[in-house]
């Protein structure tokens, strides 16, 4: 495994689940219990009411991709697994942050922002609250630039994915 | 198509009647009430445990025996905790079970009401499933789903937890329309039991080409109840077969292609095949570490076929050349079919079966000879038990030495006529899962093969056994001493024994047995352990208790310390200087 590809450190699994309660806590009891490793997991409902989406990041170096897979299809909630391959998926996470940002300064952070692609959604007398909605990378570039201005408060959700169209003008 | 209204609790004990439940294991209390009333009027026999502990080994221990499903029906809070550790036991072993536990109002759910306990929460890493139901009308589906999940694919158990009001027929929240005919709605749950004819027959090149093969065989045979196919199997190839501590009797041991059991107390054949093959088969077995020894060692030379119908088994420890996902029985079929119309290859093994018999000869299973003086030697009194015991005994076991002895000096040659806890390893199992299977053949004889250690923990059940009229018999290797773990203390904790003396004078078995209304004998002398086991045999009125004072020095040989290599395993002091 190449460590200088972290990508392949990380796999990313879309795990359609029955909508029903205690499903997401059946699948983090799993990860805790096999002692599997999650980077980070998303959950929402599908165009489906009876089907949920629980987009999970795991971290294959706790233990190998195929028995987490075994693994967590053995949950009967569990109606399907799709790995993305890393290159032939579409990654996004969003963040929301509020940042230090005397007047004097604004105008660089906005730079940055812009050219991140996000967007300020509130403005205080020393602060301001911006979101970003990108690949998982440039989030955190965002938030590394984000840092030395002083970051007050910020949530990520963890990444959503799909797989690309294969014939995508993407 | 029949429909009826009613409660949710008849509903609940219909849909078990439904599921062809004859008997279930249990202990009523506030929450679970309700349904125990229509028990009164239901075709089911229900035993009244003393300890839900007891309930749910009494229902593996039928399941065992049987291949039916084992039922347990007990209230919610600590009756639920008290069923947890079975609930894992049969977890590990692949046990088809069915828990049904009471719980709070569903209302109260939340608001640590009385006897209020998370079980699905609790249970949810040591079942395979389980349901928390909040609509009678679900009652029947979920029954019927339960039945399915915990029978099929890789069995297991599965537990419903059923909130009070939903079975209270003075709530107008239990009412519900019974129907015949309910449908399960299972969209995750796909066990596949047919293989891939590819994998089989890449798993019979192997076969063909191994000079020295081993059939490696698990629990799963058992339970995909393949124990003749396998035999076909083996006699076809004239392949060696080693049989774990799960599948002891899957595979006739006065066979001559038996090698007995590997691993940490197996014998030095079937661990050292194993080590030197150079194919392992493994067929429904899990590579499970008290088999393998320290991984890095194991079998290094061996290629590996793996057949499992758990999927997640297949590279979880060791992974396999050949993979076969699927049922073990399905399997076998196809390889012997393959087997048969492609030949069983060309390659001599002479000199691998004239290795096998040379540790045979040079490393049987065998203990020091009893001289005068010596107190009475444990195995002894297991070879004299075998010996005067028709040949469809049943036999449990607890944990222990007299575990590893038990299924060492027995002579298993019928499939499930051993029931033990394997994976779990839990103590006080013998006497309810003897019970158990004494209700699912009240015509054969059951032998619970008992530590004292263990017996201390599980007894009061031979109170339910007496007064339920399910005369078991209990043989209890008593050497005064946690004798395992002394065992472990003399050899690799320089005789330091912490902890692990219990006592000589209390409890007098032999009064406490009476007390729960057992025959009981005391056994002291190897010149009274024949006619002990007679009388015992002879009785069949109640309950049978023999307490024999064993030595406790004695120790379970051979031996693969735990996290060496299987190279390691160190034999007897007599048969030290036999060249490996
Ligand atoms: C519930 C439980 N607690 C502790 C252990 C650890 N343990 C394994 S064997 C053993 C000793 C069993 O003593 P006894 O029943 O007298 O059997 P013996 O080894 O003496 O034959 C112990 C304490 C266990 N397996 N299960
Ligand atoms: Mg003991």
């Amino acid at each position: 495994m190449n460590v200088h590809a972290p990508e392949f450190r990380y796999h990313t699994l879309v795990v359609t689940v029955e909508n029903k309660s205690g499903v997401l806590a059946r699948v983090a009891g799993l990860f805790a219990r096999r002692a599997f490793n999650i980077e980070s997991l998303a959950v929402a409902p599908t165009d489906d009411e009876g089907f949920s989406r629980i987009t999970v990041v795991v971290d294959v170096e706790s233990a190998p991709l195929d028995q987490v897979v075994k693994q967590l299809d053995k949950l009967v909630n569990v109606v399907e697994i799709r790995e993305l391959h890393p290159g032939h998926s579409v990654e996004r996470e969003l963040m929301l942050v509020t940042v230090t940002a005397e007047p004097d300064l604004r105008d660089e952070i906005v730079e940055h922002l812009d050219r991140a692609g996000g967007k300020v959604l509130s403005l205080g007398i020393d602060r301001m609250m911006l979101s970003l909605v990108g690949p998982p990378s440039r989030v955190d570039e965002f938030e590394d630039l984000l840092r030395p201005y002083g970051i007050l408060e910020l949530q990520r959700t963890g990444r959503v994915a799909l797989a690309s169209l294969d014939d995508a003008l993407d | 198509m029949t429909t009826e209204r009613m409660d949710g609790g008849r509903a609940l004990i219909r849909a078990l009647e439904h599921e062809g439940v004859e008997v279930m294991f249990g202990l009523p209390g506030g929450a679970i009430l309700p349904v125990y009333d229509p028990i009164i009027d239901s075709s089911i026999r229900h035993i009244l445990v003393r300890h839900e502990q007891g309930a749910g080994h009494m229902a593996e221990g039928y399941a065992h025996a049987t291949g039916r499903p084992g039922v347990a029906m007990v209230t919610s809070g600590p009756a639920a905790t008290n069923i947890v550790t079975p609930l894992c036991d049969a977890y590990l072993d692949s046990v088809p079970m069915v828990v049904i536990t009471g719980q709070v109002p569903y209302a109260a759910i939340g608001t640590d009401a009385f006897q209020e306990c998370d079980t699905t929460g609790i249970t949810q890493s040591i079942t395979k499933h389980n349901f928390l139901v909040t609509d009678p009308q679900d009652i029947p589906r979920t029954i019927k789903e339960a039945f399915h999940i915990a029978t099929t694919g890789r069995p297991g158990p599965v537990l419903v937890d059923i909130p009070k009001d939903i079975v209270d027929p003075t709530n107008p929240r239990s009412e519900m329309v019974w129907e015949d005919d309910v449908e399960m709605d299972l969209p995750g749950y796909r066990p596949q039991v047919e293989v891939d004819p590819e994998a089989i027959r890449a798993a019979a090149k192997l076969v063909r080409d191994a000079e020295r093969p081993v059939l490696y065989v698990g629990g799963g045979i058992l339970k995909a109840r393949a124990a003749e196919v396998l035999r076909e199997l083996a006699e076809l190839t004239g392949i060696g077969v080693v049989t774990t501590l799960m599948a002891r009797g899957a595979f006739p041991d006065s066979h001559e292609l038996c090698l007995g059991m590997p691993g940490m107390h197996g014998n030095y054949t079937a661990v050292t095949a194993m080590q030197e093959a150079d194919l392992l088969v493994a067929l429904g077995a899990r590579f499970d570490d008290r088999v393998t020894g320290r991984l890095e060692g194991f079998a290094p030379e061996a290629r590996v076929v793996h057949v499992d119908i758990d999927p997640a088994e297949l590279g979880k420890v060791r992974r396999p050349d050949v993979a076969v996902q699927g049922d073990v029985r399905v399997a076998i079929e196809a390889l012997v079919a393959e087997l048969s119309d492609g030949g069983t290859g060309e390659v001599d093994r002479s000199a691998w079966r004239s290795r096998i018999s040379g540790w045979q000869e040079r490393f049987p299973l065998a203990y020091e000879p009893w001289v005068p003086g010596d107190a009475l030697k444990p195995q002894y009194v297991i070879e004299q038990l075998r010996d005067a015991t028709p040949a469809d005994t049943i036999v449990t076991s607890g944990v222990g030495q007299h575990q590893m002895w038990a299924s060492q000096y027995w002579t298993f040659d019928y499939p499930y006529t051993w029931i033990n806890s394997g994976g779990l390893g839990t103590m006080g199992f013998s006497i309810p899962a003897a019970i158990g299977a004494k209700v699912a053949y009240p015509e054969r004889m059951v032998w619970a093969i008992d530590g004292d250690g263990c017996f201390q923990m599980t007894a009061q059940e031979l109170v339910t056994a007496a007064v339920e009229d399910i005369p078991i018999k209990v043989a209890l290797l008593n050497n005064s001493y946690l004798g395992m773990v002394r065992q472990w203390q003399e050899m690799f904790y320089e005789e330091r024994y912490s902890e692990v003396f219990l006592s000589k004078e209390v409890p007098d078995y032999k009064m406490w047995a009476e007390s729960m209304g057992c025959h009981a004998i005391r056994i002291d002398d190897p010149d009274e352990v024949d006619s002990a086991i007679a009388q015992a045999n002879e009785v069949d009125d109640r309950p049978v208790v023999i307490d024999f004072r064993v030595a406790a020095d004695e120790k379970v040989f051979p031996m693969v310390p735990s996290g060496k290599s299987n190279s390691e395993l160190v034999v007897p002091e007599f048969q030290r200087d036999q060249p490996r």
